[in-house]
C-alpha cells in the first residue's frame, strides 16, 4: 500500500488517540461515549437512530461496552465483561470503506506486508434492535479485529441510504498491536511515563467486582422489576402527543425513550449473566426489547434528524 | 468464433454461497445466450472470495436470422383486430399479405429478426443475470439500489476473436463493464487489462490469485498432510472445513502451529470443535494416542518472515481461546466432583416452557416415567431414575453454555467424573438420540429408556398444553420425537404398550399444571403408577365424594392420549413407507387390539404387506370382501347380526361343505399362530382359504329360497369375517 510504514505504538490510549485522528482526518466527527451502559457501540443512538432516515452522517467514537456473561474475574487473556469498542458509521457508506478501514489499521500500526487480514462473512443482527446488515468479521491473524457490517434494516426499518459501520474491539486490537498476551498487563499510558499504568492497574479490581456481582449476587427480583418500569416507561413516554403543551413546539421524545430500550437490554444482559432466563424465555425477553427499539425507531423518523420534515 | 470471458468483482463473498453462485452464474448466462440464439461450445465458472468468473467457448459471433409467419385476422376484420396484430408482429400496414384459405381470406405477417451480434445479447443477458441473481441473501450498499451478495466493484466483460479483443458494452447503476481486473488484494493490487480466459489466469497467477477453487482444496489438502505426516502425525479430514477454508484464500499458505501443553489434556472434541468453529483450523492429531495435538491454519498470503507472524498470531488466538475452554472445563470438573448438585439445582430455575414448568420439573418427570420403563426392558429402576436425574445436569455447565453443540458429550464427561457408572455416564450423551432418520439409535438399555423417557415426555407435555404440530409448523420438533420413540422400539426389538407410559405422563403434566393440588397428588401419581384409565378410572371418580377436581384434572386424559397415540402412527405409516409399506396395510394393522405396541404393530403390518402381495393374499381380500358386503346387507335388512355359527349338516354344495372344513383348520392354524405372534403363519393359513372362498362363491349362491339354508350360509360368512379380522382389518385395504 501507498502508506509509510507506521511506528508502532506504545500503549492502549495511544491506539485509541490514532483512530480518533485517523477517522477526524477521514471527516467523521468524533463523538464521545454514550453516557449508559450498553452492550456494544452500536447502541450509541448515534449509531442506532442515525442510521436511519435519509441524513447524511459520519461519526466515530470510543464506547464503553459491557456483557456480564463475558465476565472472566480478570483471569482470561481477553475476555472482559466491560470493555471499549471503537465505532465508526458512515451514511451513505463510500465505495471505498475497505480501504478505509485498511487505512485504519496501517494507522495504528499494522503492517500489511507481514500480516494476513480475512474479510470472514458474519451476518450482523441484533435481535434486540430490529436490526440486521451483511459484512464481516475482519480477521488479523485468525484474530477477529473488527466488525464491518453494512446496514440493511434498524429498528424493523430499511436502511436507505445504506450506513456502512466499522466496529473495532479495541482491547484485542491493542493487544495484538502491543504484542500483549495477557490483556491486564497490558499498558494503558506510555510505559515510559512517570506513572506507567497497565490494563489491569485500572480495570482488574473491577472485573472481580463485577463479575462477582454479575453471575452471584445481581439481585434478580429488583432487576426483572427494572426491566418492567424500564419497558412501561418507555411506552409512556411514546404515548405522548408530539406536540408539548408547554412550549407548543413538536417535540418528539424518541431519545428519552430509546433510552429506556437501552436500559431493558442491558438489564436482560445481566439477568442473562444470573442464569434465570432459559431459552424459550430468552426469545420473550428479545421480544420485547426489540418492540421497544421499533417504537423509538418508529419515533426517530418522525423526528427532524430522522428525516421528518415540517409542513 | 468468439470465446466470452465475464468477472463480476466484488468485495468478500461468503465462503459458503460461492460454489452456488458460480453454476447459478453460468446456468443463468448460458440458458440466456441460448434462448437468444448463441449457443456455444463450453461453459466453465470459477470462484474465489471476491470474483465470480465464468468462461465461455466458442459462442456464435451472432445470433442466426430468423423467419416467422404468422397468421392474423380475416381481411375485413374489425380495425382494432388488425391493429392490434399488427402491434404485435411489429410491422406496417403494408407488410400484410393476403391469403385464401378455405375459410376465406386472411392477413398473414412474414417477421424477419436478423441476427444481432453476440456483444448486445451477452450485455442484455449479463445485466438481467445481474439484476435477478438468486443470491441466498443479497444487500444493498452506499446510496444505491442494486443489490449484490457484497458491494460489487467492477464488471469484467470481453469477447475474444483471434482477431481482437472486444469490450461487451454494459453500465449497471454505474458500474461500467471493461477488460480490467485485479489482483490479490494486498499482495498484487494493481489493476491490469485482459485480452482472454487464458491471458486472464495466467495474470492473475502472477498476481497472487488461484482462481480454481479445487486446485486450491487440494493445494491446502495436500499441503496440511505432508507438514502433519512429516511430524509424524495425521490430519483430521474435514471436508466441509476445507471446502470453506478455500473460499477465504485467494492465495492459500498452509502454516502448522502448536497446540500449548496445558490444553493437550482438554477433551478432543472441544479442542476440535473450538479450533474449528472459532478459528476454522484443522485438528492435527496424534496417531499413537489420539489426541490433538496441532492445528493447521490458512493464510491468504505469504510474507517475508515466512509466516512466522501470522503463525504466531494464530497461536496466540487459539491459546486465548483455549484458555477460555480450560476455565470452563476446570470450572465444570469441579462441580462434577461435587456431584453436579450445583447444576440440577439451577435447573430449577430454569424455565423450559412457561406451562411446562422449569428444566428442574421436566427432568422429574423424565426421570419418573424411566422409572416405569426400566422393568419393561429388564433395567434396573433406580439406575435408569439415577441416569434421567443426572442426563440434563450438563446445560448448567459452562462449557455447554459456550458451545451450545457439545451438550450431552459434555454431560458423558461430567457424569462420568462426578463418579457415576460408564453406563449412567453414557445416558447423558445417548439421551438425545435419535435425532434425525439417519442418526444411530441407543442400544445401551438405560440409554435406550432415558431416550424413550424424554421423547414421551416432551410428546405428552405439548399434547398436554395443546401445543401440537400443525402443517409445517413443528417449533418443538414434535415430529422428531415420535421418530426417534419408533426407532427406538423397533430398533431394540421393545415389548413396550405405549398407552400406559403415555397416560401415566400426561396425568403427569396436568398434575403439574394443576399446580399441585396436594389432596390429589398421591392419587394421581397412584393412577400413573398403575395405569388405570376406563373402568377402574371410573371407579374411583365416583369413590371420591368430590369427583370434580379429578374430573377438571385428567378427566381428558384418555382422548389425548388417544389423539397422541395416532399421531405416532401417522409418524409409523410415512417410516414404514420408506420401507415399502402400504399405507392402507398399516391402518388395518393399526385396527387391531394392541396397536400400542409399535413392534407388533410393524409386525403385523409387514406379514400383511408380503401376503396380499401374493395373487392368494390379493384374491383371499376380495372374497373377504364380498363375504363381508353381503353379510352387511343382510344384517341391516334383518336387523340381525349373523355370528351364530353355521352348522355343517345345512351345507349342501361340496364347495361349501369344504369351506367349513377349511375355516376349521384355518382357524385353528391362526390361532395357534397368533398366540406365538407368528404373523406370517397366521397370514399364510388366511391366505390358503382363498381357494375354498373362491370355489364357494363360484358354486353358490347364499340367497336360498329355504330360509335355513339362507341363515346358515350367512353365518357362514360370518364365519369368514370371523377368521379373517382375527388376523387384520381387512375392511380398510384399499381396492
Amino acid at each position: 500500500m501507498t502508506h509509510p510504514t507506521p511506528i508502532t505504538p506504545r500503549s492502549f490510549q495511544e491506539i485509541i488517540l490514532r483512530l480518533q485522528t485517523y477517522w477526524a482526518s477521514k471527516g467523521c466527527a468524533i463523538l464521545q461515549p454514550y453516557d449508559m451502559e450498553v452492550g456494544a457501540g452500536t447502541f450509541h443512538p448515534a449509531t442506532t437512530l442515525r442510521a436511519l432516515g435519509s441524513a447524511p452522517w459520519a461519526a466515530a467514537y470510543v464506547q464503553p461496552s459491557r456483557r456480564p456473561t463475558d465476565g472472566r474475574y480478570g483471569e482470561n487473556p481477553n475476555r472482559l465483561q466491560h470493555y471499549y469498542q471503537y465505532q465508526v458509521l458512515i451514511k451513505p457508506s463510500p465505495p471505498d470503506l475497505q480501504e478505509l478501514y485498511l487505512g485504519s489499521l496501517e494507522a495504528i500500526g499494522i503492517d500489511m506486508a507481514l500480516h494476513d487480514i480475512r474479510f470472514v462473512e458474519d451476518d450482523w443482527e441484533s435481535p434486540t434492535l430490529g436490526a440486521w446488515g451483511l459484512g464481516w468479521e475482519v480477521w488479523c491473524d485468525g484474530m477477529e479485529v473488527s466488525q464491518f457490517t453494512y446496514f440493511q434494516q434498524v429498528g424493523g426499518h430499511d436502511c436507505q441510504p445504506v450506513s456502512g459501520e466499522l466496529t473495532y474491539g479495541l482491547e484485542r486490537l491493542a493487544m495484538y498491536v502491543l504484542g500483549i498476551d495477557h490483556v491486564m498487563d497490558m499498558p494503558f499510558n506510555d510505559p515510559q511515563s512517570p506513572i506507567p499504568l497497565t490494563y489491569g492497574d485500572v480495570f482488574k479490581q473491577t472485573e472481580e467486582e463485577y463479575a462477582r456481582w454479575n453471575f452471584d449476587v445481581a439481585n434478580t427480583e429488583v432487576l426483572l422489576r427494572h426491566f418492567e418500569e424500564a419497558e412501561a416507561e418507555c411506552a409512556a413516554i411514546l404515548a405522548q402527543s408530539h406536540d408539548d403543551p408547554k412550549t407548543g413546539k413538536r417535540i418528539v421524545m424518541a431519545h428519552p425513550a430509546y433510552d429506556q430500550c437501552i436500559k431493558a437490554s442491558h438489564i436482560f444482559n445481566l439477568l442473562d449473566a444470573r442464569g434465570v432466563i432459559s431459552v424459550t424465555e430468552r426469545q420473550a425477553y428479545i421480544g420485547r426489547v426489540r418492540a421497544l427499539a421499533k417504537q423509538c425507531a418508529d419515533a426517530f423518523v418522525q423526528t427532524a434528524a430522522g428525516g421528518y420534515a415540517t409542513a | 468464433m468468439p470465446d466470452l470471458l465475464i468477472e463480476l468483482f466484488s468485495e468478500e463473498i461468503p465462503a459458503r454461497m460461492q460454489a452456488r453462485a458460480g453454476e447459478d452464474l453460468k446456468k443463468r448466462i448460458t440458458d440466456g445466450l441460448v434462448e437468444a440464439g448463441l449457443t456455444y461450445a463450453h461453459a466453465a465458472a470459477l470462484t474465489t472470495p471476491r470474483r465470480l468468473t465464468l468462461a465461455i467457448e466458442g459462442l456464435l459471433a451472432e445470433s442466426p436470422a430468423l423467419r416467422e409467419e404468422r397468421k392474423g385476422p380475416k381481411v375485413g376484420a374489425p380495425e382494432q383486430a388488425i391493429d392490434g396484430f399488427l402491434h404485435g408482429a411489429g410491422i406496417n400496414r403494408d407488410q400484410l399479405e393476403e391469403r385464401e384459405t378455405p375459410k376465406g381470406a386472411v392477413y398473414f405477417a412474414t417477421i424477419e429478426k436478423p441476427g444481432r451480434p453476440a456483444a448486445a445479447i451477452v450485455a442484455e443477458v449479463l445485466e438481467d443475470t445481474i439484476r435477478n441473481f438468486p443470491w441466498p441473501k443479497s444487500m444493498r450498499w452506499g446510496a444505491g439500489s442494486l443489490r449484490w451478495v457484497r458491494p460489487l466493484q467492477s464488471i469484467l466483460c470481453i469477447l475474444t476473436t483471434e482477431a481482437d479483443t472486444q469490450v461487451v458494452p454494459l453500465d449497471v447503476d454505474g458500474i461500467t463493464a471493461g477488460d480490467r481486473t485485479t489482483g490479490h488484494r494486498f499482495m498484487a493490487p494493481a489493476r491490469f487489462s485482459v485480452t482472454s480466459f487464458e491471458d486472464y489466469q495466467a495474470k492473475l497467477k502472477r498476481a497472487h490469485v488461484v482462481l480454481d477453487p479445487t486446485e486450491r482444496a487440494e493445494h491446502i489438502w495436500n499441503d496440511a498432510q505432508n507438514m502433519a505426516f512429516a511430524a509424524g502425525l495425521e490430519l483430521v479430514e474435514d471436508k466441509g472445513l476445507l471446502a470453506e477454508v478455500a473460499g477465504l484464500v485467494e492465495w492459500p499458505v498452509v502454516l502448522m502451529g502448536q497446540i500449548g501443553a496445558e490444553f493437550l489434556d482438554l477433551p478432543p472434541e472441544v479442542l476440535q470443535t473450538s479450533m474449528r468453529e472459532h478459528q476454522k483450523f484443522f485438528s492435527v492429531r496424534n496417531p499413537k494416542t489420539g489426541r490433538i495435538e496441532r492445528f493447521v491454519t490458512v493464510a491468504n498470503r505469504e510474507t517475508a518472515d515466512n509466516g512466522a507472524t501470522i503463525l504466531a498470531g494464530n497461536q496466540k488466538v487459539l491459546s486465548a481461546r483455549l484458555a477460555d475452554a480450560k476455565f470452563f472445563w476446570d470450572n465444570d470438573l469441579r462441580v462434577a466432583h461435587t456431584g453436579m448438585g450445583a447444576w440440577t439445582e439451577a435447573l430449577e430455575n430454569v424455565t423450559f416452557h412457561n406451562k411446562l414448568g422449569s428444566q428442574g420439573d421436566r427432568i422429574r418427570r423424565i426421570a419418573a416415567l424411566a422409572g416405569d420403563l426400566a422393568p419393561m426392558v429388564g433395567a434396573d429402576t433406580g439406575q435408569a431414575k439415577q441416569a434421567a436425574t443426572l442426563a440434563k445436569a450438563d446445560l448448567s455447565s459452562e462449557m455447554v453454555f459456550e458451545f451450545p453443540e457439545l451438550q450431552g458429550l459434555m454431560g458423558r464427561y461430567y457424569v462420568a467424573a462426578s463418579g457415576q457408572d460408564a453406563a449412567i455416564a453414557a445416558v447423558a450423551q445417548d439421551h438425545y438420540s435419535p435425532l434425525g432418520p439417519s442418526d444411530d439409535v441407543p442400544t445401551a438399555p438405560l440409554s435406550v429408556i432415558v431416550a424413550l423417557a424424554d421423547k414421551l415426555d416432551t410428546l405428552t407435555g405439548f399434547w398436554a398444553i395443546d401445543e401440537k404440530p400443525t402443517g409445517s409448523k413443528d417449533p418443538f420438533a414434535l415430529r422428531r420425537a415420535a421418530l426417534g420413540v419408533i426407532r427406538l422400539v423397533l430398533a431394540n426389538d421393545l415389548r413396550l404398550p405405549l398407552d400406559r407410559p403415555i397416560d401415566a405422563q400426561l396425568l403427569r403434566h396436568k398434575y403439574h399444571a394443576s399446580n399441585g393440588e396436594a389432596e390429589l397428588r398421591d392419587l394421581i401419581e397412584e393412577i400413573a403408577d398403575h395405569g388405570v384409565f376406563g373402568a377402574a378410572f371410573e371407579t374411583i371418580r365416583e369413590k371420591l365424594g368430590d369427583a370434580d377436581a379429578l374430573e377438571a384434572l385428567a378427566g381428558d386424559v384418555p382422548d389425548l392420549s388417544a389423539d397422541l397415540l395416532s399421531f405416532i402412527h401417522d409418524r409409523l405409516k410415512v417410516f414404514l413407507r420408506d420401507e415399502g409399506i402400504r399405507h392402507d396395510v398399516i391402518d388395518a394393522c393399526i385396527a387391531m387390539e394392541g396397536n400400542d405396541d409399535l413392534n407388533l404393530l410393524v409386525k403385523r403390518a409387514r406379514a400383511l404387506n408380503t401376503v396380499i402381495a401374493t395373487e392368494d393374499g390379493e384374491n383371499l381380500v376380495q372374497g373377504f370382501k364380498r363375504a363381508n358386503n353381503i353379510l352387511t346387507q343382510a344384517e341391516e335388512k334383518d336387523g340381525v347380526e349373523y355370528s351364530f355359527g353355521a352348522d355343517i349338516k345345512f351345507a349342501e354344495a361340496d364347495s361349501e361343505k369344504a369351506l367349513f372344513a377349511a375355516l376349521d383348520q384355518a382357524e385353528a392354524s391362526i390361532d395357534a399362530a397368533l398366540k406365538i405372534e407368528d404373523f406370517a403363519a397366521a397370514m399364510t393359513a388366511m391366505a390358503a382359504l382363498r381357494a375354498p372362498v373362491d370355489a364357494f362363491f363360484e358354486e353358490v349362491q347364499i340367497n336360498s329360497d329355504n330360509q335355513v339354508v339362507r341363515r346358515n350360509r350367512l353365518n357362514l360368512l360370518s364365519h369368514i369375517r370371523k377368521v379373517c379380522s382375527s388376523v387384520a382389518d381387512l375392511t380398510r385395504i384399499d381396492g
